[in-house]
């Protein structure tokens, strides 16, 4: 019980300094990939403290309602998986709190907003096969749900689960919203347009969204480490590394594709989910 | 036994009197005083099932067999009659085959087979009869205003609400009897007349659309009903019984035994439900007045065809032939459905693919035939039934006060009218976002249906479940747009419109709140009846405390934040100069050029034709290879050949 609290609180305090500290570095790798010498580390620290101290202007009376309640239940999933709870609860707690800011985004019926929405949407649907077919991979070796159960099972879940792993990985790139498909919101402004999904909010409610990625992008790598975890402190190190390198991979794509068209984003993402995803699950069914 | 009788006789009597009133006012005051007793009475059965805990009840009396024997044969006469008036021979040929083969049967066969009890009460039958009782009686009340409307819509036409509410109070007694039913030829004659009522309740408006469409439901149940016919006979011949409690104690002994009837059983249930092939009369059905949709989808008819297949589950499993048989049409027919009803605009059409998804994920459980399926099957009927009812009849009132049933026409309902989005919202929610009742149940099937080992049912919820989160966010957001300048329209609906509407939504949010208390006294009870030992639970106890809890916290969230705030509220962005109203932008010729926003519906992936001839092919082929099957082996038994 104790541990729960502890590593409950650890993560709503600590997640989005390290999130925050990610998004530095992947600003700094991405420039120097780019040639640029790129910002401090801490730039995406100023940045949200600056959106702080913009002017209170919002286009509705309800969008800061849903905006709230989706920064809340980031905030929760990631607790409900740092408490070691279950896979299933996690995920759908995410889409949840995913559909408030889609929400949030139609709400203000403005036709660049609706656009990201709606494709931030296709993104949703076609990520999410992968996503719970990963928990349910875990669940089939570990015979649990629960995060807890799976990081002191005492096998290593990535050798079995090979395919759901790259098929993970795969997805993260639309979990990231990284190019080529970021096609709902983008970092890159040659490829976006006006700002897609966030163009209608600003201030305080820009900084929520900024930091609610943080936080999301934390626990994201929190089901990376998953595939390594196997109660012993390799098994936690080899997690950690490859935490990171999943990341720099992401950045690394990030920086060498265009956006790509909606369609290969649901045909790429169901087609992997199909294909590395059920077929692992049915030989870890067989063995 | 008494409250049964009552709950089957009730309604009949009501509606005999129904037929000839005719004035607004006493109709009024005699279906909601009915639809109060008809909802206490299933709470009194509910009540009294409690404390008594009697379970079957041996009612014989050959003249009720005879009398219903009668008007079986009436029936049958009738549908001969009417589908050679209008060329549908295909439904006179039906009743020409099963009824006399039926009405054979029990003066012959039949008649030497003991039944010990007719009619029966479990928790299952409880919890269906609740929901006749609770949910069909407001969508009774909600019918009068929104009939008065529809007739007035319809003003040239001759007034047939006597006649409606006839046929919508018969299709209550039937129901009832229907799930009160252990004899199965009683069941079988309950079942014909809900099918006989949904003929006359999608034809009510008499155009030719919606006689070709009630044919279509016709011709289609009749032939589920010749399913049925069959799985008595064969249980009657082979096994001789025609109890449906013998029926399942025999397949919970030797899972298997009892295939070949129950294949045929579900079979009846898989057209009942409108499972693919079989989805296009319910989606013909929508012709007909929304409190008849309402009606269809959430407390009767479908509802019949999954209690039964739920109720056949200890028979079915990955096992034998029939149970595959049953999840694969229904997790393809899920699959499917779920994908066609991105590509729909019609609100109606929406909520109908919607059905026929969720019913097919509810065949799915009861096709695995386990515990944790079951329990989960079992869950989706109860919150499916409040929170579709909800929605239809959210459709049914948007309907009559903007003109349109399309959803890209509800643009800024929020501001047109408030308190019917906000229904709409939480119905919405209720049907695919945690914590809310359809996504528990969706993931104690998605846990039940990894625990059967089928990994392509696994492959299937995943795709569906992403499917269904797109199609309704897609038009919660249309919901939700906050569009400028709109008026309030909504001081124009019925109070009973607002009553029953505001009942469900409480019904809704009450059911999340209440369900682990429904799966500890009713759902776990009733399995661990069924299936023995100790009953495992879907979902553990402490994520369905998380559940309630997150209930409660989205409910004060929005209680005490939602629509507040304190900042200046600007003008949206339209790359062009906003014209100042959020509707118009300064164009490129120097004139205002007005913005309207459509909702995206990817006709190239998920057209509604193309899901529905995979589905349907698939689903056919799937069938006719299960109950071959099934006859296959039912010659083989009865030639005594290498068994």
């Amino acid at each position: 019980m104790i541990t729960t609290i502890i590593s409950v609180v650890a993560y709503v305090v600590l997640a989005p300094l390290v999130g925050g500290l990610l998004a530095g570095l992947d600003r700094i790798v991405s420039a120097r990939m780019q040639g640029r010498v790129g910002p401090p580390l801490l730039q995406p620290f100023y940045d949200v403290f600056k959106l702080r101290e913009k002017e209170d202007i919002t286009v509705n009376n309800v969008q800061d309602f849903y905006v709230t309640c989706f920064f809340f239940f980031v905030v929760v999933t990631g607790a409900f998986f740092f408490a070691g709870g279950d896979l299933l609860l996690v995920i759908f707690t995410l889409t949840l709190a995913s559909v408030f800011l889609i929400v949030a985004a139609f709400s203000s019926n403005s036709p660049y907003s609706q656009i990201g929405a709606e494709r931030e949407l296709l993104q949703m649907m076609a990520y999410e096969p992968m996503v719970l077919l990963t928990a349910i991979g875990f669940y089939m070796t570990e015979g649990s749900f629960k995060v807890k159960d799976i990081i002191s099972g005492g096998a290593m879940d990535f050798l079995p689960l090979v395919g759901v792993f790259f098929g993970f990985i795969f997805i993260l790139t639309l979990k990231f919203r990284k190019s080529p498909f970021d096609l709902s919101m983008s970092h890159h402004a040659h490829q976006e347009l006006v700002k897609g999904l966030v163009t209608e909010f600003s201030g305080k409610t820009m900084a929520l969204i900024e930091v609610a990625h943080w936080y999301e992008n934390i626990f994201l790598l929190g089901f990376v480490f998953l595939f390594f975890a196997n109660g012993t402190i390799w098994g936690a190190v080899i997690g950690v590394v490859v935490c990171l390198l999943a990341y720099f991979l992401e950045v690394f794509i990030d920086n060498n594709f265009a956006r790509m068209k909606w369609q290969v984003a649901i045909n790429s993402a169901w087609l992997v989910a199909l294909i590395l995803g059920v077929i692992n699950l049915f030989i870890v069914y067989l063995i | 036994m008494g409250t049964i009788f009552f709950l089957i006789l009730f309604p009949l009597v009501v509606a005999f009197v129904l037929l000839v009133v005719k004035a607004d006012a006493a109709r009024g005051a005699i279906v909601k005083f009915a639809a109060l007793v008809i909802a206490a009475g299933s709470i009194f059965l509910a009540v009294q099932y409690f404390q008594n805990g009697g379970q079957y009840f041996d009612f014989s009396n050959e003249t009720v067999n005879y009398v219903m024997m009668v008007i079986e044969a009436c029936l049958a006469i009738y549908i001969i009659y009417t589908g050679i008036k209008h060329k549908k021979y295909l439904a006179s040929l039906f009743a020409i085959i099963q009824t006399p083969l039926l009405i054979w049967f029990e003066l012959t066969k039949g008649h030497h087979i003991q039944v010990g009890s007719n009619l029966y009460i479990d928790r299952l039958s409880m919890i269906m009869a609740l929901i006749i009782g609770i949910i069909g009686s407001l969508i009774c009340v909600y019918a009068l205003g929104y009939m008065k409307d529809f007739q007035h819509h319809h003003s040239g036409e001759k007034d047939r609400r006597p006649w409606f509410f006839f046929v919508m109070f018969v299709f209550l007694a039937a129901m009832f009897g229907l799930v009160t039913s252990n004899n199965l030829i009683w069941m079988y004659f309950f079942w014909e007349i809900t099918s006989l009522s949904s003929f006359f309740l999608i034809g009510y408006t008499k155009t030719k659309e919606a006689t070709n469409n009630a044919f279509r439901a016709l011709i289609m149940n009749l032939l589920g009903g010749l399913g049925f016919a069959v799985g008595i006979l064969i249980l009657g011949f082979v096994y001789d019984t025609i109890e449906l409690s013998t029926m399942i104690t025999y397949g919970t002994m030797y899972q298997g035994i009892m295939a070949i009837p129950a294949a045929f059983l579900a079979f009846a249930g898989i057209t009942k439900a409108a499972q693919m092939p079989f989805n296009s009369w319910l989606l013909g059905a929508m012709v007909a007045p929304t409190p008849t949709s309402a009606l269809l989808h959430s407390s009767t008819m479908v509802k019949a065809g999954v209690f039964m297949i739920i109720k056949l589950a200890p028979c079915l499993g990955m096992g034998n032939f029939a149970g595959l048989m049953v999840m694969t049409v229904g997790g393809v027919t899920f699959l499917m459905a779920s994908f066609a009803a991105i590509s729909q605009s019609n609100a109606k059409k929406v909520l109908a693919y919607s059905t026929i998804a969720n019913l097919g994920l509810i065949v799915t459980c009861g096709g695995i035939g386990t515990a944790g399926a079951v329990w989960a099957g079992i869950m989706l009927i109860i919150f499916h039934a409040i929170t579709k009812s909800l929605l239809f009849l959210c459709v049914g009132t948007a309907e009559h006060n903007i003109g349109s049933r399309d959803i890209e026409d509800m643009d800024g309902l929020f501001g047109r009218m408030p308190r019917l989005a906000t229904f709409v919202m939480i119905g919405i929610a209720g049907m695919f976002l945690a914590p809310f009742g359809m996504l528990i149940s969706k993931w104690a099937s998605m846990t039940a249906f990894v625990d059967s080992g089928n990994i392509l049912l696994v492959a299937i919820i995943c795709f569906g479940s992403a499917a269904t989160a797109f199609y309704w966010t897609k038009w919660l957001g249309k919901m939700a747009a906050v569009v400028a300048g709109a008026e309030n329209i909504q001081q124009n609906v019925h109070k009973e419109e607002w009553f029953v509407q505001g009942t469900l939504v409480v019904l809704t949010i009450a059911a999340c709140l209440a369900f682990p208390l429904v799966s500890s006294y009713m759902l776990v009870p009733y399995l661990e009846g069924v299936f023995g030992g100790l009953s495992s639970m879907a979902l553990s106890a402490d994520n369905m405390i998380i559940m309630c809890v997150m209930v409660v916290v989205v409910l004060l969230l929005i209680l005490f934040f939602f629509g507040k705030t304190k900042k200046r509220i600007v003008p949206i962005y339209l790359a062009g100069a906003n014209e100042g109203d959020d509707l118009r932008f300064h164009g490129a010729m120097e004139k205002p050029v007005s913005v309207s926003l459509r909702n995206w519906h990817m006709e190239s992936y998920f057209g509604e034709k193309k899901m529905n001839v995979i589905g349907c092919s698939v689903t056919a082929a799937v069938i006719i290879i299960g109950l071959g099957l099934m006859i296959g082996s039912l010659v083989t038994i009865l030639t005594g050949g290498a068994a």
